[in-house]
């Protein structure tokens, strides 16, 4: 007998004779407290975000790109990581070319094998979209895919990460129901509700502990 | 190299007793637990601050988790299914010393040197980093609390807090004395330390090992959650990446764990939610440019279908870790997780420890309570924690031939005795007649009355029967009012 076989004998025998408790899940009870207006939706995401030390700008759907260089020049970030095939990928390659002297782009279009000392010493800073947030909870919704790859919202200290305000959602049960999630994950989905923190030493709030120390969201409000 | 110095902790050895006595003199740890342990409280309240919410969420949760259980050998084989349909390996493990070969032989396909580790409290259970570095291997903690106690050659006295037991300045002596930087005591400094060290570590690393907070058996998703990123980390930048999880963290469906999320967190730490929810359902695809290449998932059950078997100790398997628990216990808050010399310390640990290492090993851990209450109270999946460490006083004195034995190391505080004793007792409290005879005599011989009870006596006053019994005191009151009529 292997090791399974003996677990699940032992586990059945253990349920002999028993009936499985029945599925009442109450969805009122993740979701009635947790619903928002339009209006409301983004100050609620707002105010959860930021008091994790988010920063959080209004922008539009247009004016993005802008906003983005002015970030990067205040921060004094050489260089920038981007997804070069997706629309906002393609976005700030245009905007980039008709503007000189903004910081370089870099594109992640290889196996990280290929560029990983890079990607880990040499990238300060890179750009994102999402699948869109949750009011309730403060969190962004990412969606890693082939283009734009899992370590893009991790391993460079500063993540920008795009949102429209159309795709903010009121909860998480919404969200899952909504994407239809129980038929289908990707390999990875995230929720991330803030930059990397820990109060593992006496309880010190810490940011930047191992992912990005500054998340940047640009809020797309016309979007 | 010269022999580092170490910061002065709580030794493990003695037994719990002397543990305790010992922690209870460390003003020091008792500071810093107080301290913490007021903080996690505060923060918890503030978040559930509607106690109608809350109290539903609870029962909700427990419903999910019950369900859970109701069905678990059919959920982790649809869980082992759907795993292994989005690429996934899944091992079994009945045992500590089988999960961890399963690890070493995964390690060593690879010819692997250095591993990585997100926390994983299973991988406690498993000793694991012992296990490996005693094979040649490295395997580093990159929590930055379990970083820090594994850097003091410590175990973790908190399930959420590792480093809990350790203020700043312990924490700068450390760093100072073993990474050899400049002491300072400033939180942010010391963070970015371990930050350096460990993203060096993480790139280099072979092997990413990681818990499970849950498993979803209805999409063959691995969640996590977490605040550094250093789960992520593990579970991303290495080129495999092992999952070490317990039997009982499978969920039926992928929206059980809303609620379970929501108590998760805001019950471990006041937050509505972690920095980081990570969900992983398979290793990287052909066109994908990172994540692991190969995922694997280990379920151990050490002891964990022993609890299983019976009907009431089987909620002890509906823990989510969150550690309110420990946070609320008046007991843990003054002794710390240290003095329990055991993986889990507090009241999951007193209930659940009992089923991994067996009763005998930890025959003080059921009467480390004051059955207060608190736990029960806290607990965000309503284990009725006080009514089972009643339970395992039972087990623990039961009779060594008492039929249907529950679990390993049962009887061990048996006394033929004490349970005389006790006999005899029962025989007098339900027999009128002896009663009378006692109470007769009781209260006639009361001069007698030892002044000295043992234990009993070292906290109270010795107990001195009244010169006249409630029986007779309330028979002449009836007589009395009889007479009045």
């Amino acid at each position: 007998m292997s090791a399974k076989d003996n677990i699940l004998a032992k586990l059945r025998t253990s349920l002999t004779g028993t009936t499985p408790v029945a599925d009442n899940f109450d969805v009122d009870l993740v979701t009635q407290t947790y619903r928002y207006s339009p209006k409301e939706r983004i100050p609620q995401l707002r105010k959860l975000m930021e008091a994790v030390h988010t920063e959080i700008h209004l922008t539009s759907g247009e004016g993005w790109p802008a906003l983005l260089a002015q970030l990067l020049r205040d921060r004094q970030l050489p260089s920038l990581l981007i997804a070069p095939t997706t629309p906002h990928g393609k976005k700030i390659t245009q905007f980039w070319a008709n503007n000189p002297d903004l910081p370089t782009l870099k594109a992640y279009d290889r196996p990280v094998e290929e560029w990983k000392a890079e990607l880990f010493n040499d990238t300060p800073a890179s750009l994102t979209g999402t699948l869109g947030a949750i009011a309730a909870t403060g969190s962004l919704i990412l969606w890693p895919t082939r283009e734009e790859p899992r370590l893009m919202s991790l391993v460079p200290p500063v993540h920008f990460a795009l949102l429209k305000a159309s795709e903010i959602r009121d909860n998480f049960y919404e969200v899952q129901q909504e994407f239809e999630w129980a038929q289908g994950m990707p390999t990875n989905a995230l929720l991330v509700s803030g930059p990397s923190k820990t109060a593992d030493i006496e309880q010190v709030l810490a940011y930047g502990a191992h992912g990005p120390k500054d998340l940047v969201v640009l809020i797309q409000e016309d979007q | 190299m010269s022999t580092p110095t170490l910061i002065p902790t709580v030794e493990l050895h003695d037994d719990f007793r002397a543990r305790a006595h010992k922690a209870l003199a460390d003003t020091q740890l008792r500071n810093n637990f107080r301290s913490a342990m007021d903080s996690l409280m505060t923060k918890r309240a503030t978040s559930f601050s509607d106690a109608h919410e809350r109290e539903h969420l609870r029962a909700l949760g427990n419903a999910v988790r019950a369900r859970a259980l109701s069905k678990l050998p059919d959920l982790l084989e649809q869980l082992e299914t759907n795993l292994t349909r989005n690429g996934v390996t899944v091992h079994w493990a009945e045992t500590v010393d089988e999960a961890n070969g399963i690890v070493l032989s995964i390690i060593r396909a690879h010819e692997a040197r250095q591993v990585i580790k997100g926390k994983s409290m299973v991988s406690e259970e498993m000793e694991m980093n012992h296990f490996l570095e005693a094979r040649d291997i490295e395997c580093l903690e990159s929590d930055m609390g379990e970083y820090i106690v594994q850097l003091d050659h410590e175990k973790p006295s908190h399930i959420i807090m590792p480093a809990i037991h350790k203020n700043a300045g312990q924490v700068a002596s450390l760093f100072h004395d073993k990474l050899g930087v400049e002491y300072t005591k400033d939180v942010d400094q010391l963070i970015q330390i371990g930050r350096k060290v460990l993203r060096q570590k993480f790139f280099e690393a072979d092997i990413g090992v990681s818990g499970v907070n849950f498993a979803v058996a209805e999409t063959g998703t691995l969640l996590l959650v977490e605040n550094e990123g250093n789960g992520r980390m593990s579970t991303t930048v290495p080129p495999v990446h092992i999952a070490v999880t317990g039997i009982e963290k499978v969920v039926e469906n992928l929206r059980d764990v809303v609620p379970l999320l929501s108590l998760l967190t805001r019950s471990a730490l006041g937050q509505p939610i972690t920095t980081y929810v990570n969900m992983i359902s398979g290793p990287r695809k052909a066109d994908e440019l990172d994540g692991p290449q190969e995922v694997h998932l280990v379920l151990l059950d050490n002891g964990r279908s022993q609890a299983f078997a019976d009907s009431e100790l089987r909620q002890t398997l509906n823990c989510i870790r969150c550690g309110a628990c420990m946070n609320h216990c008046p007991v843990y808050t003054r002794i710390g997780g240290h003095a329990y010399g055991e993986v889990y310390p507090g009241p999951i640990g007193k209930i659940i420890t009992p089923h991994m290492v067996g009763l005998a090993k930890v025959p003080d851990h059921p009467s480390a309570s004051s059955l207060c209450g608190a736990c029960g109270e806290v607990c965000p999946v309503k284990i009725p924690i006080p009514a089972l460490l009643r339970r395992l006083r039972e087990e623990n004195v039961k009779a060594p031939d008492s039929p249907h034995p529950v679990m390993r190391g049962q009887g061990s505080k048996y006394s033929p005795r004490e349970r005389f004793i006790w006999n005899a007792w029962a025989r007098l409290n339900s027999s009128p007649r002896l009663y009378r005879l006692f109470g007769f005599i009781a209260t006639r011989l009361r001069a007698l009355t030892p002044r000295n009870l043992g234990p009993w006596t070292q906290n109270h006053s010795a107990p001195k029967p009244a010169a006249r019994s409630l029986h007779d005191l309330a028979r002449e009151h009836l007589k009395v009012k009889g007479d009045r009529r």
